[in-house]
């Protein structure tokens, strides 16, 4: 990242959005639990896809981090994260 | 009055304002679902998490560079010894990462950044600012800081060094800019009061006092 | 602690891209310094990265480099200066 040009720089502040602090506060509560160390959250938003890199938000990173470590260290496993997201998609558009 | 948790899947909807959620709505839902239904933790535990405000703001960082500027003593252990220093104040600053402070001067200006994530001193200044962990930021203030801080308003002469400060690993940097000039009989509070969080970082200087 | 480098020493830290979790920022790898000061031992987070203990802990140094020995085009004045935080094994005695 250190010596890129991404361009001007927003100096705008933005107030956090209720999912951004659902998601700050899953983070928080796995790493006041031991069940991640920062170390490796970041380095699982290190490994993301540059394209997702580059474009999701700060928290939308976390997230990412957060969905492959409970993965990773088997908390849930993909199948049952799919499934899930599936039910709640037909709720949504039912 | 008494409320009856049916623990329904729909308590904690992720729509805002009547808009169809996306897929980052439906992942934040379907995560925290499951986590709690695996017992990783409750959904009490996540709702006090979720009250739970920011007690740490910029203002806690002002309250100490105030301090310094007017006591030479504290000022000098401030920047030996950052953790007794801020603990004499009543911060309990526990068992987060090492902070260290660094002086602002006529010849010398400290910016900070953390161009590998987000390393701030969350510990005195709170929850860093979006543009603190943009790509912009962390990309250009190591290769063109003059240029950044440009940008924000902020010119050094070129007799000035600038150090560009890269959080890197357990440390976090906090910046002492100098006391403005003209503040002389001020009190600390007035003094905190031009403190803002952006010269805590570097890119700007402290307010000046409006007569 | 046994810290291998001494303040003012010069450094050169290492090249290489290895795999993994690596808190040596890509700009400074290669580049010439000088130990600025010493904070300490920590863990290693190339390996807290992975849910290792990350021990033996690591002396960390905050080292300084001149802007222009670190990009060839800088334009700013001679004696600006770039520093970060880096682990005594990605240094070298100069």
């Amino acid at each position: 990242m250190g010596g890129k040009d991404f361009g001007p720089i927003d100096q705008r502040d933005h107030d956090r959005t209720d999912w951004d602090n659902r998601v700050d506060a899953v983070l928080k509560l796995m790493l006041d639990g031991r069940r991640f160390r920062v170390d490796e959250l970041r380095r699982a938003i290190e490994s993301l896809p540059e394209k997702d890199y580059m474009s999701f938000s700060y928290y939308q990173k976390w997230l990412a981090a957060i969905r492959i470590l409970i993965v990773e260290k088997g908390m849930l496993s993909e199948d049952e994260i799919a499934t899930r997201l599936a039910q709640l998609r037909e709720r949504a558009a039912g | 009055m008494a409320h009856h948790h049916d623990h329904d899947h729909d308590d904690h909807a992720p729509i805002e304002e009547g808009k169809a959620p996306t897929e980052f709505d439906l992942l934040e839902q379907a995560i925290r679902e499951l986590l709690i239904e695996k017992n990783i933790f409750s959904a009490d535990d996540l709702r006090r998490q979720v009250d739970k405000t920011d007690s740490v703001s910029p203002a806690d960082g002002a309250k100490v560079v105030a301090r310094a500027w007017v006591d030479p003593a504290f000022k000098a252990q401030l920047l030996a010894d950052p953790k007794t220093a801020i603990e004499a104040l009543g911060y309990d600053v526990g068992p987060a990462p090492n902070l260290v402070v660094l002086e602002n001067t006529d010849t010398l200006h400290h910016v900070v950044v953390c161009t590998l994530c987000s390393c701030y001193p969350r510990v005195l200044l709170g929850p860093p600012p979006d543009w603190y962990k943009s790509k912009e930021y962390r990309g250009r203030v190591v290769i063109d800081p003059r240029g950044v801080l440009d940008e924000f308003g902020t010119q050094l002469d070129d007799s000035v060094e600038i150090k560009v400060v890269d959080s890197t690993a357990d440390m976090r940097y906090l910046v002492l800019p100098p006391r403005p000039a003209g503040t002389e009989g001020m009190t600390e509070e007035q003094l905190a009061a031009l403190v803002t969080r952006d010269c805590m970082v570097g890119v700007t200087f402290p307010d000046t006092p409006v007569n | 602690m046994n810290a291998t480098f001494k303040v003012g020493q010069r450094v050169l830290v290492k090249e290489g891209d290895p795999p993994g979790h690596i808190r040596t920022p890509f700009f400074l790898r290669g580049k010439p310094g000088v130990i600025e000061s010493i904070h300490g031992e920590f863990r290693n987070p190339e390996e807290l990265a992975y849910g290792k203990e990350g021990l033996p802990k690591k002396p960390l140094y905050l080292v300084r480099f001149l802007q222009k020995d670190v990009w060839p085009d800088y334009r700013g004045p001679a004696a600006d200066t770039v520093c970060a935080d880096i682990y005594e094994h990605w240094l070298d005695a100069d």
